[in-house]
């Protein structure tokens, strides 16, 4: 794109952005498309409401934790350096980008991936996945038919297959140990594109 | 692919054979079948034996039947390769016999009555959103690779000629070009035939095999052209010509498609029509889709194309025309017609080989081609999936190339063509049909057999059956609308928008046009699940059942009056789901069934419940977990899913999102504290604590304590505002059950549910309900679906409701609603 490099210009910080998370400068300059495209107000940043007009986003049944994902801990704005942080937890994982042993590991690491979804089940930010908190997902994620006695024996049930410390919980780590043979393809890709 | 054991394609070979088999051995007319014609008759003959009338057919019969009792080497040594061999033995056996080859793979014989039903079949199976998703890299992969493939080939060869490795031929550069495109096409049948044993992942199946069946276009183009060329002459051949061939190729190819697509539309308006005459139903497809093979044929179009895609278009609307019978009729005889066939199309490959008229050698030629043709393969393949890989979000790894190169199996459409080629104007054409049956063999037997373990060794990703834990079946779902949702965030118009805006395009017109009415409304997802559900929920009923004894235990159960006639009455126009949805847990229920007891003990029961409660769970997941849009993405299935969710799920998304919105909005807003919406309940309902068994409000089931409530609101009120639920719990002891109670609510309930109510009169009770895994209570709300036609424009949903179902609530709604809206 011809145009990238003069509208990189116009992005704060874009070069650490791109250091940061890995993006390319096109990608980068898609992504300030969009977070504007998304803010319709122009208020230069953006709010959950924001997200709400996006038409097929509500048909999602996990919407709301997603746009909850985005604004963290309670704030009502975003700006285009968070957007792009969390964009970039879905870039394929970079085999060859050089890793500073003392830095954090990048984003879009396996583990880091796996910790932005178990944040999504983990709405009280307390390391684990209680029995309430999963039931709560199992209920966006599950037909209405489903009765609520089956949605719990289900959350029973997915709680002692993955709980190994049998504390009625699941934590970050057997999170990690049962996404272990997860796909590659439904995390790794989908990078924005 | 092949669902048959090999033991009833043999029946079906066996009748091909008798059919092909005179005029197979028609052209080697030398057998030595004395005729008794001149015998003179002394005596009246009680039994004699013909031998020579059914000798032919007798022996290929017989060598059929052999060849698939071979089915326990078959672990390691692919099939094709086993028919092959016994092709060798049988046709030494028959040269033997007679001297001469009396058994040949006649070209015609092979194109026009053994080609057609393999490639329909294929066609006719084909993973369709599979196919067209890769439909891009698998053309680039058909035409470019093919034309390398031809073009490196030829020219090689004609360099290796001209600097003299094979000796003296009378061949030219245009020869050698025909001799290439021949061999260049990557084959159908041989490749179905090794990688269906070998289960690989399904993108790089159907890669390599998509472009097997679509580089026909691009050989047929090339094969003609050339054989002009040669015809012409060099000289004859300027830019004009040229032009003309590359012109013929869009044509060809298109022109093909087209046909298919023509015969396509034929056979689904065919079908739509023939209701009355079931029995004959099948068979239109199979002589429809020999037509559309012979027409393009007949315009020197590409055949397989045509029957491919007559195969790929019409077998959505074919399912969901005929009846269920008549679709389980074609899709078996569809099988037994294409293994048999196959298995001729190898038995043949090897026969032909025991026959000194055709063989050549010369050592250059033969062992140079055999080398140009893998190489100039694997380079192709990499090249090319290296320039896809860029436009790729999930790069093909190098050992799916290598998988990919290694599959390029030639086969007997390669055979075929070299055996029609014109020996007068080309010499040498006995070095080449002996060139291309080694290289055939070659990459049939000895790739073939080596493909398995190679497989294995370089850890390809294999198409994973295993069943998966609950948490990971959640977990998997819950990526998956994660992964769409970022999709839409990032508004990245990928091929969703295509397939969208086709599916749209789809519903509207085409269906319109090509299906029955009845399939057309009952093609809704849900309803196949509730067809499903209602079929299991009568199989575990009677083991219910006949574990107490008989279905006197109905008695103790009033009111459970599962009316099984009023559901099943649906069954008449369902598409045949039984086989096409996933039955892993059924399989259970009748492993289940087998091994409880007729005198059964508690103990078993309790297991059996146990066990029943963890299929359940699965089964539940498997079937209520809300689809995501990638769903269906790369799942090798031959059911047809529709990409887009049913309307009714995404209404019920629908609703709770944006109720869930507007209370949050409220509670923010307008510091309406979410107690203050239970406390008006109360005076809105006077007689909400009957305890009314028999009339069933679809929120009533869900009753609302005011406590439970009350923390379900403090707790999550505070969350992201997703968790707002509608559903109660329902708790057998404290049943309260209120017909009338309105559970706040700022949407009425949709109008499929509430029509529900109205219709059945199922409401079994609660004691029926704990025995039942799953009660009827929940199948009766989608007893009558109807195709929503709101728009689903988020704000829009907000406020139509107010005007559509004005006629369907109850007289309390309304003051509530304006009360409570916005």
């Amino acid at each position: 794109m011809g145009s990238t490099n003069s509208t990189l210009s116009k992005i704060p910080n874009a070069g650490d952005l791109m250091q940061e998370t890995g993006f390319s400068p096109a990608h980068i300059v898609r992504l300030y498309d969009r977070y504007k495209a998304l803010d319709k107000d122009k208020k230069g940043h953006l709010c959950p409401q924001d997200f709400g007009a996006i038409k097929e986003l509500a048909m999602n049944p996990i919407s709301d934790r997603i746009i909850g994902a985005f604004f963290s801990s309670g704030q009502e704005v975003l700006d285009f350096p968070s957007f792009v942080r969390i964009l970039a937890h879905f870039r394929p994982v970079d085999k060859n980008r050089p890793k500073d042993p003392n830095s954090p590991e990048h984003i879009n690491s396996r583990s880091n991936k796996l910790k932005f979804i178990f944040q999504l089940y983990d709405q009280d930010k307390d390391g684990k996945i209680s029995r309430q908190e999963l039931l709560q997902v199992l209920r966006t994620m599950l037909e209405k038919q489903v009765t609520e006695e089956q949605l719990e024996s289900i959350a029973d049930r997915t709680i002692q297959e993955a709980d190994l410390d049998r504390d009625d919980a699941i934590s970050f780590d057997e999170f990690r140990k049962n996404s272990l043979w997860c796909p590659s393809r439904s995390i790794k890709c989908r990078a924005t594109d | 692919m092949r669902l048959l054991p090999t033991c009833p394609c043999f029946l079906g070979a066996s009748l091909l054979v008798c059919v092909t088999l005179p005029l197979a051995a028609g052209g080697g007319a030398n057998a030595s079948q004395s005729r008794p014609a001149e015998i003179n008759v002394t005596h009246v003959p009680v039994v004699t034996v013909k031998w020579h009338h059914v000798e032919t057919s007798y022996l290929v019969a017989l060598w059929i039947l052999v060849a698939g009792l071979n089915s326990k080497l078959k672990s390691f040594f692919p099939e094709s390769a086993l028919l092959i061999i016994s092709g060798f033995i049988l046709g030494g056996i028959v040269w033997g016999a007679d001297k001469a080859q009396t058994f040949k793979l006649v070209p015609r014989n092979f194109f026009y009555f053994l080609l057609p039903q393999i490639i329909l079949d294929t066609g006719y199976f084909m993973p369709n959103k599979l196919f067209f998703s890769n439909l891009g890299a698998i053309l680039v992969h058909a035409v470019i690779g093919t034309c390398w493939n031809a073009a490196a080939v030829g020219i090689s060869l004609w360099g290796c000629y001209l600097g003299g490795a094979m000796g003296n031929l009378q061949i030219g550069l245009l020869q050698f070009l025909l001799f290439g495109s021949l061999l260049a096409a990557v084959d159908p049948v041989a490749v179905i035939a090794v990688f269906e044993e070998v289960h690989v992942n399904e993108v790089l199946f159907i890669w390599v095999f998509g472009e097997s069946l679509l580089n026909d276009g691009v050989t047929v183009v090339l094969y003609n052209v050339f054989d002009a060329f040669v015809s012409l002459g060099g000289e004859k051949i300027n830019a004009g010509e040229i032009i003309k061939g590359i012109v013929s190729f869009f044509v060809v190819a298109f022109g093909g498609s087209l046909i298919g697509v023509v015969f396509a539309i034929l056979i689904s308006l065919l079908t739509k029509y023939t209701g009355k005459v079931q029995i004959i139903e099948a068979g239109f497809i199979f002589v429809l889709g020999y037509l559309s093979y012979l027409t393009a044929e007949m315009l020197s179009l590409s055949a397989i194309l045509s029957v491919t895609f007559c195969g790929v278009c019409c077998q959505k609307y074919v399912n969901a025309n005929m009846d269920e019978k008549s679709v389980t009729a074609v899709r078996y005889a569809m099988k037994v017609f294409a293994n048999g066939s196959e298995t001729m199309i190898f038995v043949f490959l090897g026969v032909t080989a025991i026959d000194t008229d055709i063989w050549v050698w010369n050592t250059g030629f033969i062992l140079l081609t055999l080398l140009f043709v893998l190489v100039y393969r694997f380079m192709g393949v990499f090249f090319l999936t290296w320039i896809l890989n860029r436009y790729r979000l999930v790069p093909i790894e190098l050992i799916d190339q290598i998988v990919m190169s290694f599959g390029g199996l030639r086969g007997a459409v390669a055979y075929g063509l070299a055996a029609s080629l014109d020996e007068t104007r080309i010499k040498e054409k006995n070095l080449m049909i002996t060139t291309t049956l080694i290289v055939v063999y070659f990459t049939v037997i000895l790739q073939g057999l080596t493909m398995k373990p190679l497989v294995k060794w370089l850890k390809v990703k294999r198409v994973s059956p295993t069943e998966l834990k609950l948490i990971e079946k959640v977990n998997n779902r819950a990526f998956e609308h994660i992964l769409a949702a970022m999709e839409d965030i990032s508004g990245r118009i990928g091929d969703n928008w295509w397939t969208r805006g086709w599916k749209r395009f789809e519903d509207t017109y085409i269906t319109w046009f090509l299906m029955k009415p009845e399939a057309r409304k009952n093609r809704d997802y849900l309803f196949s699940i509730f067809h499903k559900l209602n079929l299991e929920d009568a199989i575990n009923y009677v083991t219910e059942a006949e574990k107490r004894g008989s279905l006197a235990f109905l008695n103790q159960t009033d009111g459970t009056i599962v009316n099984f006639e009023k559901k099943l009455r649906f069954s008449g126009v369902m598409p045949d789901i039984m086989s096409e949805l996933d039955f892993g847990e059924k399989s259970n229920i009748s492993d289940i069934k087998d091994t409880v007891p007729s005198v059964s003990l508690n103990i078993h029961e309790h297991e059996m419940k146990r066990m029943n409660e963890d299929f359940n769970a699965h089964h539940l997941l498997q079937q209520h977990l809300y689809r995501s849009r990638k769903n269906h993405r790369h799942k090798y299935s031959r059911s047809n899913f529709s990409i887009n969710q049913s309307e009714d799920e995404v209404q019920e998304i629908f609703q709770r999102t944006m109720r869930s919105r507007l209370e949050s909005f409220k509670s923010a807003k307008m510091g309406v504290t979410p107690a203050k919406k239970i406390t008006k309940h109360p005076k809105k309902d006077p007689n909400h604590k009957t305890t009314d068994k028999s009339k069933k409000h679809p929120y009533g089931d869900e009753d609302f304590e005011f406590s439970e409530a009350d923390s379900a609101y403090s707790g999550d009120g505070g969350a992201t505002g997703g968790s707002s639920q509608r559903r109660g719990t329902y708790t057998m002891g404290a049943g309260v059950e209120n017909p009338a109670f309105m559970p706040e609510m700022d949407t009425p309930p949709p109008p499929w549910v509430t029509e529900a109510e109205a219709d059945t009169s199922v409401a079994p009770s609660q004691g029926a309900q704990r025995y039942l895994p799953w009660s009827p209570r929940n199948l009766h709300r989608l007893a009558p679906l109807r195709i929503s036609d709101r728009s689903t424009d988020s704000f829009l949903m907000a406020d139509a409701p107010a005007t559509e179902e004005s006629s369907e609530e109850s007289p309390q709604q309304p003051s509530q609603r304006d009360g409570t809206h916005m």
